[in-house]
């Protein structure tokens, strides 16, 4: 048995044979040519049968990973026209007397080298399309046939790398994983993993001698085991049948729209704390990000994270999302969530303590630097703020004073930002007293029921002594809930919960009643929170 | 020679898609050169490649300029294009 760890493109779980998948290999050699003319006229025929492919992969990924997916290989196609590409290809055959095949893999290296060089991840992907397009003419050269072949069985495709053309040509029912050594999380072919909805892993290396052994592939831990031992195999068995049954609870649910028998419509986002959650929010069909939490980005780093890192990732996140809302929550840390560099000090009573916008209102340098990187992102996407452990209005002015100065500052230095909604957690009872007046500040509420439980009963969670005492259904606790929910529709702004109790499906038709316009749970929950929303009245 | 300035406002700016409808649109007017430029580095915007190799983003500046016949009414037409895509 063996296991390896990569990087995770798809979640799921796959078992089976493994087949290493290698490319029919072009072995390119130069050799001389008499008649230049006819080469080139070679080359030109290869270049129209390849773009005549690639109209008809078009066709077929238009059905069967939609448009915005198909349009690759239109592009791909734009490519093998480019006057400069063909250029090159001609005076290579005309000047040095080369074969086409010869022409075109140089020729194909140089701009791929070019997209590489370049600064920005998403061009330099582009060098692996290059590469595609050119292997594309060279096996029309070489009289072969078209790539993508792999084999009768349903098999785990091992390989070193994979062009967008490859996976769209491959027969999807034979498909049970993709696992690469090479490639990126921003390459075509990983976006139509994603899309095909088939586990994905990248960065794994692999052995020759591991094709036709059982593989098992865990796309949500990011490992690939070959060989499995008997328990282990076992044990995989029964996860990917938990797996098969929440995803036909998945394809049952998903694209359907959150809404009880008589119409009453309700959001539903996903609670994330990392980046890396991002793919089981899109798998979970999320409407949005209800609360991202920024501590990870404070938390992994040795030191204050920098505007830049802040902002790339604020951006990916957006970006992933496509156009649906992002609420990104300030920082929250504090005594119980330790950063060395902030150098808090140990407090007798943490929950209590200095921290979240607490930290930010005293040290608004850290803050006004979240904030940039927030609004700068804001252009890339639906992002809206949030603002965390609010007592008064008059906080929430002061954050106002900040956050206008800051979005002042980047349209002076001529940078673009996007509409973004500013909105506060309530979590402690005196902002849930005084909503009717918060209202009025603000784009939105978003109630974090954890703290409210909390502050509201003062029992400390982490506490087992008081388990006897704590209720989660406390009527003090869904009171404040119901008065935060109305004080917000008074005022025109919408209010939604993010703590624990929006996943408490016992709660769901309590919350229609209310009135909620928002649920965010964590994203395992969507489906199950949905199918009560659907089943209510 | 005529020309204009535009900045991108579309998040993704000139990446491969909207730089194929940039060339499709260039490629429809013959008799006029079309040139793309961003710190100094110009493309022909009927090439693809060369295009999409200025790396150009969300807030860059670019100069087009359009030379040829009726290179007035193009440039217009460019700038519409620019305006409606990027």
């Amino acid at each position: 048995m063996e296991e390896r760890s990569g990087k995770k493109i798809f979640g799921g779980i796959a078992i089976g044979k493994i087949k290493l998948y290698s490319k029919t290999e072009n072995r390119v050699v130069r050799s001389k040519v008499d008649d230049v003319e006819a080469e080139i006229k070679r080359y030109e025929e290869a270049k129209g049968k390849a773009i005549e492919q690639l109209h008809g992969l078009y066709e077929k990924a238009l059905v069967e990973v939609g448009e915005a997916n198909a349009e690759i290989f239109n592009v791909h196609a734009m490519m093998l026209e480019d006057l400069d590409y063909t250029e090159s290809v001609h005076n290579m055959i005309s000047m040095q007397n080369v074969n086409a095949e010869y022409a075109v893999a140089s020729t194909g290296d140089n701009f791929a080298e070019m997209f590489a060089n370049m600064e920005d991840d998403y061009f330099k992907a582009r060098s692996a399309d290059v590469k595609d397009i050119t292997e594309r003419v060279i096996t029309i050269l070489c009289g072969g046939g078209g790539s993508g072949d792999i084999g009768d069985e349903p098999a785990i495709i091992v390989a070193e790398d994979l062009a967008p053309s490859e996976t769209v040509q491959m027969d999807k029912s034979k498909l049970l994983a993709f696992v690469t050594r090479l490639g990126s999380s921003n390459s075509h072919t990983a976006i139509l993993a994603r899309t095909m909805g088939i586990p994905a892993l990248i960065g794994i290396g692999y052995e020759d001698d591991w094709n036709g052994k059982i593989g098992i592939v865990d796309g949500y831990e990011g490992k690939f085991i070959v060989d499995p031992e008997m328990p282990v195999l076992e044990e995989y068995f029964k996860k990917k049948e938990a797996d098969d049954e929440q995803k036909r609870l998945l394809l049952d649910l998903k694209g359907k729209e959150n809404v009880t028998k008589s119409g009453q419509k309700i959001n539903l986002y996903a609670n994330i704390g990392n980046p890396g959650d991002l793919v089981s929010v899109i798998e979970n069909d999320a409407g949005g990000i209800g609360l991202f939490r920024s501590e990870f980005l404070y938390l992994e780093s040795e030191n204050y994270p920098t505007e830049e890192e802040q902002f790339l990732a604020y951006k990916k996140v957006v970006e992933t999302m496509g156009g649906k809302k992002v609420i990104i929550r300030t920082l929250d840390i504090g005594a119980d969530k330790q950063v060395d560099y902030f150098e808090l000090g140990k407090e007798d009573n943490p929950a209590l303590g200095y921290r979240a916008i607490r930290i930010c209102l005293t040290r608004p340098e850290i803050f006004r630097t979240q904030l940039r990187a927030l609004f700068r992102a804001s252009a890339y996407g639906n992002l809206a703020i949030m603002y965390p452990m609010i007592i008064s209005v008059d906080e929430v002015r002061k954050i106002k004073e900040i956050s206008k100065s800051v979005r002042e500052e980047l349209a002076a230095e001529g940078i673009a930002i996007g509409e973004v909604e500013e909105g506060i957690m309530i979590e402690t009872p005196a902002a849930a007293v005084i909503s009717d007046e918060l209202a009025k500040e603000v784009d939105f509420f978003s109630i974090g029921t954890n703290d409210l439980t909390q502050y509201t009963l003062a029992i400390d969670r982490q506490n087992a002594k008081l388990d006897a005492f704590y209720d989660a259904h406390h009527p003090a606790v869904l009171r404040l809930i119901q008065m935060v929910c109305d004080n917000a529709h008074k005022a025109g702004i919408w209010a939604g919960i993010c703590g624990e109790l929006g996943a408490d499906v016992t709660l769901t038709e309590t919350f229609l009643k209310m009135g909620l316009d928002e649920l965010s749970v964590s994203p395992g929950c969507i489906l199950s929170v949905r199918k009560v929303i659907r089943e209510a009245e | 020679m005529k020309s204009f300035t535009y900045k991108i406002t579309d998040p993704v700016g000139i990446h491969a898609r909207p730089a194929g409808r940039l060339v499709a649109e260039a490629a429809s007017h013959h008799d006029v050169v079309i040139t793309v430029t961003k710190d100094g580095k110009s493309a022909d915007a009927k090439k693809l490649m060369i295009l999409m190799s200025l790396g150009v983003k969300q807030g860059d500046t670019v100069t087009v300029s359009v030379e040829g016949k009726d290179e007035a009414a193009v440039a217009a037409q460019m700038e519409d294009f620019f305006k409606k895509n990027l």
